[in-house]
This record gives structure tokens, C-alpha cells and sequence, in this order.
């Protein structure tokens, strides 16, 4: 039981979190809207190549970020044309974007970079910690040095743009006139569009926002995380990033706090491994990933919590004569 | 007189053709910026993929599985379920092979071992497409978000159960290599134009596959209220379809052919089962599905073309470093956007000009 450090645990659960709360906040804005945002996963893929890229190239981990922010944004809007403008099946689309960027995104590094599908490390390039001022006074201070120092100084800016979009996001969706828009479009656009709000237009807005917020996604992965991307590195985390919708009931604190549980297990996973616990004996890593999928499949189920859906989610919005 | 509606040759040929070739298109332009010639590359792909003997052996052989793929998506489709999961439910069937090929082919022949095996991998799919269905049907959970949780934690589970499998004394990560009484008889031995490939008879089970499911879903009535529950479930519901059954029994089916495109690969090629091992056949059948508009001609047709991009790839990837055989796989969600999410962008400019060729005959 040695091994086993709460203190590490509650660190990388900090860390693991951002890349699961920026896609989980970027697929709110689009399943608010009405629009099923499967392709996270290859918005954050294709992100995280490009700002692992241009941060490399440039040597500015900013400039990687702007680039990812564009190529994200520029995904949304091909799927918002999809989905909005040609009336096309959402899940498809969706689908064919993560397909297409898992294989686009090797290619492209394999020819850039010729290190398998790896792009270089950043070295210097990445982004760094930020170390809060007096972090050296507290540090001799057993639990409020550490708690100052390592949970919430200590973190790369991406991290705390994560925790601050949290009130941000539910004061645009609850508090704002766009937020009000974006939840009449995904629960009626009809009598969103009979007031005169234009259905599509908010949905392309709010898959522009989705874009963007997605793109942070994959640059926290590959600037902060990594310092290099690697092929196929998201490894799933746009689709748990809709499974916390799912459990957070499309509700801004509530997936947040679902993001924050599936960052614990991944933390746990990494702490279990080969380690001996009482009456369990050792837990096998593989079974440990499993349960963010279990959780969500027992969450769709119902057997925890209903969970509902924005009603017009999924169906093109088709304007009524 | 004007119509309204395309015609049957323009939605079941025109269009489909015309979306390949816009995917075929973008792909041709990223090729041409990783400084290659797309004809040239094209030129290498037909004939290393269909004109090649041995290629084309190959060819079919990938396509078997991607039939088995296809019509897994394609029967889900037709009642209106997506399945994502063929990918899972595969993997999963591939255990289901092994573990009865494991626990009986020291004792039972050949023509006995495959039926037991193939029924092995067909229990295994259906068993992990079974609660997907289940919770559609059931509590309403959207069959999309399932399947692609169960595709997850198959991912996980066989990790966990293969490294269980490893032989005393081996390092890889694959379970016992089978007895021969297990490996799929080749079609090498019928047609030796074919020379050393793995093509075996499970493409001809796999054309059997195909005649089946036109069978039953057009000219059965099992095959009718499928369909209507994919066209209008209210409608189908109405008219005395219990929808819920419905969605089980059809993911069932969905999961069971799933789970025989694992007896391809392992039992046909590697006769043993490894690490992730359908290598995105699962996903590939979302394409081949949305290509040929769930219609066995139009599965049969795809299930070829991917074939032939797998193996044709292959052949590309060494000739030319830029164009890796991932290539492929950006070229498979190109065909799944333009085929799939878009599908009907060219119907209107194809409605007009029908329109208008019809009254400038007329005048």
C-alpha cells in the first residue's frame, strides 16, 4: 500500500481533467444546439497534431494553440454544413470525421516529420507551469505548502482556462440571450424559429463555439500533457467526453463534475498498477479503464439517474411552411 | 411534365457514384500535396489489387471479412439502429471462435471444427450486441452511445483475457497457435490461379451471406416489418409490429454476422487469436454499408473496392514512403462523409438536369 499516494492521485486527476472538460463543454454547446457532436474525438486529434506541429516549427506554444483553434473551428464548420446546411445525418458525419483525421493526422506527421506518425518532442516549446508568487515561502508548510504548490499553483495555463469556462459556460447557457437561443433551438426549434430566432444560424454559431473549445482539447494533449503528438492519442477522450454529457445530463457543473470523476479512475488506473491490495489482490489496469464505459452504459440505463437528452438533438431543423 | 423525385437508376447508381468520386477526388488532391501522382498511384493500386492473380486472391480475401462487416451494419441499418459496435462485437466473436476452438480441436475433424467455431464467434457477437439492443429497446438508451462504450470495454476485456491466454513460455500477445483441423480450407486448391493467398472458403460463405440477407429482408416478412420499423416506427407499431423485440432480434443478428467476420482473419490467416485483431474491419463496415446503401449487390461491390484499397495500399505504401497505407483510412472517412452524411448533395443539380433534358425533349 505504499505506492498507493492519495496526494498524486488528486494531482494527476487535475491534470487529466482539462482535455475530458474543454471536448465535454464543446460538445454542450453543440448538443444544446440541437447537433449530435460525435466528432470530438477527431476534432481533438486533428487539433492536437497541428498545435503539436506549429508549436514545434515556430518554437511558441501560442502560435500551436491559434493553429489548433483554427483547424478545430474549420472541422466544426464542415460538420455544421453537414449537419445544418445540407440536412445530412449527424452521426455519420461525425464518424467520418474521427475516421478521417485518425488516418489524416498519421499521414501528414509521417510526412512532416518522419518519426512514425510522432511528431518531435517539444522540449522548450511547451507550455509552462505557472508557479503562483510565495510558493516558496508555503512549501514548508506540510499540507498547505503542497495544496499552494502543486494542486493549485503549479498548472499550465490551459488548466486553469479549463476550471474558469466552467461559470463562464453556465452563465452562457443559463444566463445569456444566446444561451437562451441555443436551448430553444435543441428543444424546439420550431418555436424557437416562430419567435424569430434564426434556427440555423444559432447552430452554426454554437458549432463554432464547440470548434474552439474542442481545439484546447487536443492542444492541452499535446503541448501540456505530452510535448509531442502521437497517433491516435486521444485515445477515446472525445467519446468520453459525450459520456459525460450523458451523465452530467447535458448540465454545465454536472458534466464538469463527471469530467473531474473520470479523471480520478484514470489517475487510479495509473497509481493500481501492479500494486497489492487487501482481499482484492491486484486489480489488472486493463479492468480499471473499463469503468468509465461501464459507468456510462449504467448511466444510459437509467439505473442511476435519468438522464434526458435535448429533445431536438440528432434531427435537422427543417423550416415549416 | 416536371418531376419531383429522382429516378430509381439515379438514386441507387448515379449518386453513389458520384459521391465515391468526390471522395476519390479529395483524396487524389491530398495525395498530389504529399507530392505523389495520384494516377500513378492509382495505376499501382489497380494493378497490384485486381489486375495482379495473387493480389486480387488477396483482395477478396480482406473483402470476406468486410461483407461480413457491411451486413452487420447494413441489417442494424435497415430498421433504423446504427451500430457503431461491429468493431466490439467482432473482437468479441473472434474470443468466441477461439475458446471453442481451444476447448475441441485436438478431438473433432475439420469439417466439424469450423461449423462449431463459426457458431462459437456468432454467439459471441450476438452476446455483445445483445444489451446495446437490449437498452434501446428497453430504456431508450440511444444505440449509438452504447455500441461505442461496448467497443471500449471489448477493447479492454480482451486485453485482459488474451494476455490470460499467452502459452507458457511466450512473449507475444496471442493466444495458442490452432490445431490444422481448424484452419479454413483455401480456395487456392480449387482455383491455383490465386497462388499463395489466404482466400478461403470463407468468401464463399460470405456471397452466401449475402443472398440470405436479400433474402430475408425483401422477400420475407420478418425482412418487411424490419424494414417498416426502420422506415416509420409509429407506422410499423401500428400496424402490429412489437417495435422492442424488433430492435433486439435485429441488433442480435447485427452482432451474431459481426462476430463471423472474425473467422476470415483468424481462422483463414493467423490461426490464432492476437491483439486487435479486426484492425478497424468493424469500422470499415460503416463505409461499406452507407456505400452500398445496405443492398447485398451494393455491400458486395464496397466490401471488393475496400478490399482492394487495403491491398492495393499496401503495395502503394512501399512504393511510395509519403503515401503510408493510413492513407487508406483517411480515405475511409471520406467515403463515409461524402456517401454517408452527404449522401443527396448532388440530388438537386442532378434533379434539375434530369428536369431539363425531359423538356427539351418535350420541345
Amino acid at each position: 500500500m505504499e505506492d498507493f499516494h492519495i496526494a498524486s492521485i488528486v494531482v494527476s486527476m487535475i491534470r487529466n481533467a482539462p482535455v475530458l472538460m474543454f471536448a465535454a463543454m464543446a460538445g454542450l454547446f453543440a448538443e444544446r444546439s440541437g447537433v449530435v457532436d460525435i466528432g470530438l474525438e477527431g476534432k481533438i486529434l486533428a487539433s492536437a497534431f497541428v498545435s503539436a506541429s506549429v508549436a514545434y516549427v515556430t518554437q511558441n506554444p501560442w502560435l500551436g494553440i491559434l493553429a489548433g483553434v483554427g483547424v478545430s473551428s474549420a472541422l466544426a464548420m464542415v460538420q455544421a454544413f453537414v449537419s445544418i446546411t445540407q440536412k445530412g445525418n449527424q452521426l455519420v458525419c461525425g464518424i467520418a470525421i474521427n475516421i478521417a483525421m485518425s488516418g489524416l493526422t498519421f499521414v501528414l506527421a509521417q510526412f512532416f516529420f518522419h518519426e512514425g506518425g510522432r511528431t518531435p518532442d517539444l522540449r522548450e516549446a511547451r507550455l509552462f507551469d505557472v508557479t503562483l508568487p510565495g510558493t516558496e515561502l508555503l512549501s514548508n508548510i506540510p499540507f498547505i505548502g503542497w495544496l499552494y504548490g502543486h494542486v493549485i499553483g503549479g498548472q499550465s495555463v490551459l488548466v486553469y482556462l479549463a476550471f474558469l469556462l466552467v461559470p463562464v459556460v453556465h452563465w452562457t447557457i443559463y444566463h445569456s440571450r444566446f444561451g437562451l437561443r441555443l436551448r430553444a433551438c435543441g428543444e424546439n426549434p420550431h418555436a424557437a424559429d416562430a419567435a424569430g430566432v434564426s434556427v440555423e444560424r444559432t447552430r452554426y454559431l454554437a458549432m463554432l463555439v464547440a470548434g474552439v473549445l474542442c481545439s484546447f482539447s487536443g492542444a492541452y494533449l499535446a503541448i501540456v500533457q505530452s510535448g509531442f503528438f502521437l497517433r491516435d492519442m486521444s485515445a477515446g477522450a472525445g467519446y468520453l467526453a459525450l459520456s459525460t454529457l450523458v451523465f452530467g445530463n447535458w448540465r454545465p457543473l454536472h458534466t464538469v463534475l463527471g469530467c473531474l470523476m473520470f479523471g480520478l479512475f484514470g489517475a487510479i488506473q495509473i497509481q493500481l498498477e501492479g500494486v497489492e491490495l487487501p482481499v482484492v489482490g491486484s486489480i489488472p489496469g486493463s479492468l480499471v479503464q473499463m469503468i468509465p464505459y461501464v459507468v456510462t452504459v449504467i448511466v444510459l440505463a437509467g439505473l442511476m439517474a435519468k438522464s434526458v437528452a435535448p429533445k431536438a438533438i440528432g434531427k435537422p431543423f427543417v423550416k415549416s411552411r | 411534365m416536371k418531376k419531383t423525385e429522382l429516378p430509381r437508376w439515379a438514386t441507387g447508381f448515379a449518386l453513389p457514384i458520384l459521391n465515391l468520386l468526390s471522395a476519390l477526388l479529395v483524396a487524389g488532391l491530398v495525395i498530389h500535396l504529399l507530392g505523389e501522382s495520384p494516377s500513378e498511384s492509382l495505376h499501382i493500386l489497380i494493378d497490384s489489387a485486381i489486375l495482379d492473380p495473387e493480389g486480387l486472391g488477396y483482395t477478396l480475401f480482406y473483402a470476406s471479412t468486410f461483407i461480413f462487416a457491411g451486413l452487420a451494419v447494413s441489417i442494424a441499418m435497415q430498421a433504423g439502429l446504427f451500430n457503431i459496435g461491429a468493431e466490439g462485437q467482432m473482437y468479441v466473436g473472434g474470443l468466441g471462435l477461439t475458446l471453442a476452438v481451444l476447448a475441441f480441436d485436438a478431438h473433432l475433424p475439420g469439417w466439424l471444427m469450423i461449423p462449431v467455431a463459426m457458431i462459437g464467434a456468432a454467439l459471441f457477437g450476438a452476446l455483445w450486441s445483445f444489451l446495446p439492443g437490449y437498452l434501446q429497446a428497453k430504456r431508450g438508451s440511444h444505440v449509438v452511445v452504447t455500441t461505442i462504450m461496448f467497443n471500449f470495454i471489448a477493447a479492454s476485456l480482451m486485453n485482459y483475457v488474451i494476455l490470460k491466454m499467452i502459452p507458457e513460455g511466450q512473449q507475444n500477445p496471442a493466444s495458442r497457435v490452432f490445431a490444422d483441423s481448424a484452419s479454413l480450407p483455401l480456395l487456392n486448391k480449387i482455383f491455383p490461379v490465386f497462388g499463395d493467398t489466404p482466400l478461403n472458403i470463407s468468401f464463399l460463405l460470405a456471397i452466401a451471406a449475402l443472398v440470405v440477407y436479400g433474402v430475408i429482408v425483401w422477400r420475407s416478412s420478418w425482412g418487411y416489418k424490419l424494414r417498416a420499423t426502420g422506415l416509420n416506427t409509429h407506422a410499423a407499431h401500428y400496424a402490429g409490429v412489437r417495435i422492442d423485440r424488433m430492435i433486439i432480434v435485429t441488433m442480435l443478428a447485427s452482432g451474431a454476422l459481426a462476430g463471423l467476420g472474425a473467422v476470415n482473419s483468424v481462422m483463414g490467416s493467423t490461426h490464432y487469436l492476437s491483439l486487435n485483431f479486426p484492425a478497424g474491419a468493424g469500422f470499415v463496415g460503416i463505409a461499406i454499408a452507407l456505400m452500398g446503401r445496405q443492398h447485398p449487390v451494393g455491400i458486395f461491390l464496397s466490401s471488393v473496392l475496400f478490399g482492394a484499397l487495403i491491398q492495393g495500399g499496401f503495395d502503394l505504401s512501399l512504393e511510395k514512403p509519403n503515401i503510408p497505407q493510413e492513407t487508406f483510412i483517411f480515405i475511409q472517412g471520406l467515403i463515409i462523409l461524402f456517401c454517408g452524411a452527404m449522401e443527396n448533395f448532388y440530388a438537386p443539380a442532378l434533379l434539375k438536369l434530369i428536369n431539363l433534358t425531359r423538356t427539351s425533349k418535350e420541345a
